[in-house]
């Protein structure tokens, strides 16, 4: 079975370690927050300036002045800070962010990613996510493996507009966590009930993956 | 004391010299942060050919995106501008030019305009269309690209509370762009919810010291929510 949306946050969710600063993109990446593993503590940073974010505001909480980075309304967390874009930008451009997740439309075999710009429909913007893949020490890509039409998304190349060049190393898809090496999607585990060979034909990058594979676990 | 008094009382005070061809920054994100009043009045001033520098552009019948409907913006710098349909129309059939950046790169671009940097290098952007016809350099064998700093005519800033004497502290999540943008105007407008005497700021807590700021208003703002969310 190909892994639901919020299993591809469980399973990046197995990724935190206590003490990390990370930040988390707009779609499957914001649900990693529903699953930070037991004794472990994250502190969230959003990038319009909020390091401690907290959960969705009761509606007695609603502060127009406290939104995250997708201008929904949230909370703080004991031990939060409010810093300016610049001195937000500086913890992302400058390492300081343990870990970045977010949402990707292609990733390439060289570790490019495309994610802000589709030509000819609606350009929205990059946002932060061009410094986001610059700047954080550990990169992880959230998505569907394949897109609607079933064309695979990790590819030789990018067709899109990049967000950056050989930055990324991890991708978890619905079908499995993928390693970016060498040119190469190294298969480290394989979604439940999916066999490599159902996952080699359905990623156009080179895949590198042994039978013996293991499947994930939650 | 007078020349420190930065106090005005009309939106025609705030605004006096703002001109139709300017360069303007205005502070906020989304919709959180930004200087409501101000931005209503350059609205109803109807100048027009306006270079804007904000993160986004508001959204259809607020914030910026009342500039939009009076045709008031030539171009337009912003990191994300999906949240309104005007904004898309005039973008596509090229009524308004865009220069999209990314956002690490605008927030430092107006950090070093008001620092008096004129360029910087940084990593963001490398290999990407940002990257086009700008120069590049290798640092320590890292790629980096030049970004030229960004100062404006009028810098239009919301803030918390402010002291007579231009001194600001902000709120939350509502500072974002403002601070750097206060430092980059040459002339910098605040729109403050509360205005005190000199002293009754802790000068341990203030966000951006007077010197960068030239007029403070007192406003009581609507504070649009964009996303209503609850648990």
């Amino acid at each position: 079975m190909a892994l639901s949306r919020e299993q591809i946050a469980m399973r990046i969710a197995q990724e935190l370690k206590d003490g990390d600063y990370i930040n988390l993109g707009i779609g499957i990446p914001t649900l990693v927050a529903n699953y930070v593993p037991q004794g472990v503590q994250v502190m969230m940073q959003s990038e319009n300036g909020l390091l401690g974010m907290g959960p969705y505001p009761l509606e007695s909480e609603i502060n127009p002045d406290l939104i995250n980075a997708g201008k929904e309304t949230v909370t703080v967390v004991k031990g939060a800070a409010f810093f300016s874009s610049a001195e937000s930008f500086a913890m992302i451009r400058g390492g300081h962010v343990d870990l970045t997740v977010l949402g990707a439309f292609e990733v390439s075999e060289q570790g490019d990613i495309a994610s802000w710009m589709v030509p000819g429909k609606m350009i929205k913007g990059m946002g932060g996510a061009m410094d986001l893949v610059a700047g954080a020490r550990k990169i992880i890509v959230a998505m569907a493996h394949t897109s609607k039409t079933g064309e695979s998304k990790l590819l030789p190349q990018c067709t899109l507009p990049l967000t950056g060049v050989g930055c990324i190393k991890r991708v978890v898809t619905d079908l499995g966590y993928f390693e970016i090496k060498d040119g190469a999607f190294y298969l480290i585990e394989r979604a439940p009930d999916v066999s490599v060979d159902y996952i080699r034909a359905h990623t156009a990058g080179k895949l590198v993956a042994s039978d013996g594979c293991p499947e994930m676990k939650f | 004391m007078s020349g420190f008094h930065k106090v005005v009382q009309t939106y025609q005070e705030a605004l006096a010299g703002i001109q139709s061809g300017m360069t303007l920054m205005i502070g906020g994100f989304g919709l959180c942060g930004i200087p409501e009043g101000l931005i209503k009045h350059v609205y109803d001033l109807g100048i027009n050919d306006l270079t804007c520098i904000s993160n986004n552009a508001g959204v259809d019948g607020f914030g910026l995106g009342l500039w939009l409907e009076k045709r008031q913006i030539k171009k337009i710098y912003a990191s994300y501008v999906g949240e309104n349909a005007l904004f898309e129309k005039l973008m596509m059939t090229g009524e308004l030019e865009v220069e999209l950046t990314p956002q690490g790169t605008l927030a430092e671009k107006i950090r070093a305009g008001g620092a008096g940097i004129p360029a910087f290098f940084t990593a963001t952007g490398v290999g990407t269309l940002v990257a086009k016809d700008k120069e590049e350099r290798e640092f320590e064998g890292r790629r980096y690209i030049m970004e030229k700093s960004l100062t404006a005519d009028f810098a239009l800033i919301r803030a918390w509370k402010a002291d007579t004497m231009g001194n600001l502290i902000y709120r939350d999540t509502a500072r974002n762009f403002n601070p750097m943008m206060a430092t980059a105007g040459k002339i910098t407008v605040a729109e403050v919810e509360e205005i005190v005497e000199p002293g009754e700021l802790d000068p341990n807590f203030i966000h951006t010291p007077g010197i960068y700021v030239n007029r403070v208003i007192k406003a009581t703002f609507e504070k649009r929510i964009e996303k209503r969310t609850t648990r």
